[in-house]
């Protein structure tokens, strides 16, 4: 599926902002066997006075730009055509995965530090503290869970089934310990909660930004955190099938209905604009995204 | 104990006669505990040579005389403003600086041991670093755990891959190492992050020689100086030709070394900034100074990685620069240490260096570490299960001092074993150790304590190098952990004795060519900002004291409560947040500990004569606040505060070297008391006002006598306006502040360009022309209210122009 999307996010301030450095991780990375790029492009207004762009640790696109300062208003907005690849059907068979709890001997073997090594994945990052409750509910979601796959899908489930979705509950600095113990949140606090609970069972978990089709297909219900930037869980299921993704906002398998933008432990490694101010005074924004699937586009 | 058949040093050779040792008495119920070396006793109670010249000299002292000599190195302390900041709950506080004044004494034979052994330390712990931001093939070859790496706070992702610019990672470098009951020197931690204590050991080196002032000059002992200049000069070698230059980065006065970031900065002639100070242009790194942004290239950290970089390391630091790490990508910044070294100080790490030592450098560590345990592996699991009371535990990634952070093993058995196996992975067990002991001076008598050792090593042209001596940890009781300062340790010089005279060393230069005169250093915005306010607050605490005199003095006389004429003061009082009715009122105090706080900030660029002067002048008012009574006690009091006011503006006047950060001290005192001056005469001078306010506003002016003797004639409002208002030769009146400020900002880099005044020089020569041409009839209230105004518009652009 081939699919043309569109982001803008736009910020004013209630005092002119002196100069500002910022890190947009708002453009795609092509993916081996999952996505690829065909065009990309990013505006910053008012134009920035440096500009420049790098790959962060886990392969993530970043752009750096800075900003001369005394503007009021600044709009970021991003526009590229992606391609999301089919999963290949029937590469592994569940069979041949690795019990549930053989997955801390095939992590032992893993003596890999790159950028899609699980062991980045493992121990609390800075913004995914280990938490008693979250690891309680998922050991209980788990519960006769043979392979890791398996586990996965039943707590991204489970956290479907008692997570209320709700826009005003919680804030983007909201730790998941406290959106489990409101028990509602958006597509951040589910995949948060999801990546705690995964890593207190012992499996590798990270955090995905990315894009979610805004129309779906003829049928299908809307899903939800279409209209913003959204994110879902990557877990890591052992040595022979790798990374799986899973969206527990939506309860469902990652598959052609979602793009990539960054791989990251938390929230923290991958947000769409990071970015220092000096200055004083509050600041407001807003998003809108667009995913809008070709119609001439290849067959999925 | 007997030494008679103990080597000597040749300056005790020249002795005449021999005369009965003194050492036993003074060693009498000197008693190291049992199973533990002491630096003075040898494993068979034997004085060691190296102690002996020293501990007769020692014993030579009568008991006055030494206290008059321990006074005099805490004295030292003092005035260099030298202090230790402790941490409560919630609180700190400041307290003298605990020294021990009897110096650790250590042969030089056997430091060269420890020195080379330290050397080949500094070189495996810079492979380690290269290669965990590198390949990581320790991790891939099974040297290292993998989680231990991964999940490692210290280990910071955005630098991984990011090579540093000339190659090396780190440069600076400290060791805490200890004696075991072996008699050998053991490594405790290492400390790679940003290492303090250098300067401490200046100082309590400084003060140790006050202390023991004749003894040292012939003692050969190996001096320090040395070793910061070879810093110096690799720092200033590592600059890179250009105009760039080198600093030193610290968060701020907050953090509890602090003093000696300032102290270090001074001593190496380097700008001390902090992360506020820098912006990134470009790719490079620039100071905000007042003259407009001036590059960097060697940044000297003092402050922990993760709070260098708000934008790419932690993003609640507000201590840091964003945009450094994309510096440091882009190789246009060499940083003593890399960004990242925190993670070389990992305690796990330990379990895991001999082996690595012997796999990256094909032999053992030369001087080992503290025996380490990591329990994420089956057979230290067993280790520890095994004698569970040999060992403390701590989280396996703490970067924390040694000692801190540890617990005892209080499960046994089965209950252990799967603790351990549960938790093994984020724990690390040590060895406890048991340290040596060393005299410190308790009651008139000399007492084993425990010793712990910091030893600094830098990395120059030729490879490493360790400083001849170190910051020594006492510790007040015989538990190991006690050492720490933070628990009422004490810290003591440590002396590296030569049996051979020692070439003396000093910081300074060699000169070679004709003498020029260095340029003058660049002043950050920051620090121009501070001392702008220190000038101001320290004016207003000078104008607030006067009308309190003033206040006082007409309470006193009246004998009354009732005082009309001090209705007219009120709104200065209010103005300025002050209830004289406190007597020295909180407000006062406020707005010296606002002019203390600015210091401060710039204490790198202050005199420390300056420093004491302010501190003493707000010991004195704190005292005093709360105590004093309104009236004639009051008047007393202020009087006094002025007097020690005006010791704190004379050490300005007569000794600050007129460098740019003096013009803007200066100009926030002109700026302040033309401030002061305008409302005060639009108070008193006013046609409405009542009797005997223009006389007050000749006393809050400070120009009875000078009014007296040139106004022969009544008070009337015309000399008054003219004395403190218009007449440029009274340093109290607005016209005076006026051609100050027009001078200063006349002599601020860009006052002009090409010819043409700068937008601030403008305004003052403006409002400098405006007053100029005032008489007495024509100044009246609203011209001085609007000539207010002006001013403050003045001090707006100023800070628009220069401190931001």
């Amino acid at each position: 599926m081939i699919y043309d999307i569109r982001v803008a996010i736009h910020y004013d301030y209630d005092r002119p902002a002196l100069d500002g450095r910022h890190q947009l991780r708002l453009l795609p990375r092509d993916i081996a066997g999952v996505q690829r790029v065909h065009d990309a492009g990013l505006s910053v207004a008012p134009g920035p006075v440096e500009r420049s762009g790098h790959s962060d640790f886990f392969g993530n696109t970043v752009t750096e730009v800075v900003l001369s300062g005394g503007h009021h208003e600044v709009d970021f907005e991003a526009w590229m055509t992606v391609e999301r690849l089919a999963p290949a059907a029937g590469a592994v068979q569940e069979t041949a995965l690795a019990p549930l709890a053989a997955l801390a001997g095939e992590l032992s073997v893993c003596r890999d530090l790159g950028r899609d090594s699980p062991w980045h994945c493992l121990a609390p990052s800075p913004r995914i503290a280990a938490d008693a409750a979250i690891a309680r509910h998922a050991a209980r979601a788990v519960a006769g869970c043979g392979t890791a796959l398996a586990a996965v899908e039943a707590l991204g489930a489970a956290l479907h089934r008692d997570l209320a979705h709700d826009a005003e509950a919680t804030t983007v600095e909201t730790p998941p310990s406290e959106a489990f113990a409101r028990g509602r949140g958006v597509c951040q606090d589910f995949a948060q909660v999801m990546i705690a609970g995964l890593r207190g069972l012992g499996i590798p978990a990270g955090y995905v930004s990315g894009f979610l089709r805004t129309v779906p297909p003829p049928g299908q219900a809307r899903l939800e955190g279409a209209d913003a930037m959204h994110a879902w869980v990557r877990a890591w299921c052992g040595a022979v099938r790798g990374w799986v993704e899973y969206d527990p906002t939506n309860g469902c398998r990652v598959a052609t209905d979602h793009v990539a933008i960054a791989f990251g432990r938390d929230y923290g490694d991958v947000p769409p604009v990071a970015g220092i101010l000096r200055g004083s005074g509050g600041q407001r924004s807003r998003q809108a995204v667009d995913v809008v699937p070709r119609r001439d586009g290849a067959a999925s | 104990m007997t030494c008679a058949d103990a080597p000597v040093f040749d300056w005790a050779m020249t002795r005449p006669r021999p005369v009965p040792d003194p050492i036993p008495a003074l060693l009498a119920g000197y008693a190291p505990p049992p199973g533990v070396a002491d630096e003075i006793l040898d494993p068979v109670g034997q004085v060691r040579p190296v102690w002996q010249p020293f501990l007769r000299h020692l014993s030579g002292i009568g008991p006055e005389d030494l206290a008059q000599r321990f006074a005099r190195g805490d004295q030292y302390l003092r005035d260099q403003g030298v202090f230790l900041r402790q941490y409560g709950a919630g609180t700190s506080t400041e307290r003298e600086w605990p020294l021990s004044h009897v110096p650790v004494l250590i042969d030089e034979a056997e430091w060269s041991t420890i020195t080379a052994g330290l050397v080949q330390r500094a070189e495996l712990l810079e492979q380690v670093m290269a290669d965990l931001y590198g390949p990581a093939r320790l991790v891939a070859e099974g040297h290292l755990p993998p989680g231990l790496i991964a999940g490692n706070p210290e280990w910071l992702l955005p630098m991984v891959g990011v090579a540093p610019r000339g190659g090396h990672y780190l440069h600076f470098v400290a060791f805490e190492i200890g004696r075991g009951p072996d008699g050998r020197w053991w490594v405790l931690g290492d400390r790679t992050q940003a290492p303090s204590g250098a300067g401490f050991a200046l100082e309590n080196r400084v003060s140790s020689t006050r202390v023991f002032s004749e003894f040292y000059r012939q003692a050969h002992v190996h001096r320090l100086a040395g070793f910061f200049r070879a810093f110096r000069d690799r720092l200033i070698e590592m600059q890179g030709g250009g105009d760039a230059r080198v600093a030193i980065l610290t968060p701020g006065p907050h953090t509890d070394t602090y003093f000696e970031h300032a102290y270090i900065a001074r001593y190496l002639g380097f700008m001390l900034l902090q992360g506020e100070d820098l912006t990134v242009i470009d790719g490079q790194v620039m100071v905000r100074s007042v003259a407009g942004p001036s590059p960097v290239s060697v940044l000297w950290r003092r402050l922990d990685a993760s709070y260098a970089d708000p934008l790419e390391l932690d993003p609640a630091s507000r201590l840091g620069t964003p945009g450094l790490v994309s510096a440091l990508r882009q190789g246009r910044l060499t940083m003593v240490n890399a960004l990242g070294s925190g993670l070389l100080e990992t305690r796990a790490l330990l379990a895991f260096l001999p082996r690595v030592c012997e796999v990256l450098t094909g032999g053992p560590l030369l001087l080992p570490n503290v025996a380490t345990w990591w329990c994420g592996a089956p057979e230290a699991r067993a280790q520890v299960a095994a004698d569970p009371g040999r060992v403390v535990l701590s989280p396996a990634m703490t970067t924390r001092q040694p000692f801190d952070d540890t617990a005892q093993v209080t499960l046994r058995g089965q209950a252990l074993d799967d603790w351990l196996l549960s938790t093994g992975a984020g724990l690390v067990a040590q060895e406890a150790v048991t340290l040596s002991t060393t005299p410190a001076h308790e009651d008139g008598r000399l007492v084993p304590r425990p010793l712990s050792l910091r030893v600094f090593a830098l990395r120059t042209g030729d490879g490493w190098r360790v400083m001849p001596g170190g910051f020594a940890r006492i510790g007040q009781s015989d538990d190991a952990g006690a050492v720490a300062m933070q628990r009422g340790g004490r810290a003591a010089d440590v002396w590296i004795v030569s049996p051979d005279p020692v070439p003396p060393t000093t910081m300074l230069h060699v000169q070679s060519g004709p003498y020029r005169r260095p340029l003058p250093g660049m002043l950050p915005a920051r620090a121009a900002d501070n001392l702008y306010w220190l000038g101001r607050y320290v004016e207003r605490t000078e104008g607030t004291l006067r009308l309190l005199r003033a206040h006082h003095a007409r309470l006193a006389e009246a004998d009354t409560e009732e005082v009309p004429i001090l209705d007219l003061l009120a709104p200065l009082f209010a103005g300025r947040g002050v209830d004289p009715a406190e007597g020295i009122p909180a407000g006062l105090v406020a707005t010296l500990a606002a002019a203390i706080s600015a210091a401060g900030q710039v204490r790198d660029r202050f005199s420390p004569d300056g420093w004491s002067a302010l501190a003493d002048l707000d010991k004195t008012m704190r005292r005093m606040a709360g105590q004093v009574q309104p009236g004639d006690d009051a008047a007393r009091a202020t009087g006094a505060l002025l007097r020690k006011l005006s010791g704190f503006s004379g050490l300005v006047q007569d000794n600050m070297y007129r460098f740019l950060g003096w013009r803007f001290l200066e100009l926030g005192r002109h700026v302040e008391r033309a401030l002061e001056m305008a409302l005060v005469l639009a108070e008193l001078a006013d046609d409405a006002a009542m009797e005997g306010a223009l006389d007050l506003a000749v006393e809050v002016g400070d120009s009875v006598m000078t009014h007296r003797q040139r106004f022969a004639v009544a008070t009337t409002r015309e000399t008054v306006i003219d004395l403190l208002a218009l007449d440029g030769m009274n340093p109290r009146a607005i016209r005076f502040q006026m051609d100050g400020i027009r001078d200063q900002v006349g002599l601020l880099p860009g006052a002009t360009t090409a010819g043409q005044p700068s937008a601030l020089m403008r305004a003052v020569m403006q409002a400098h022309t405006e007053l100029a041409i005032e008489t007495p009839e024509t100044l009246g209230t609203w011209s001085l209210r609007a000539l207010h105004g002006r001013i403050a518009a003045l001090s707006d652009l100023l800070t628009e122009g220069y401190l931001r």
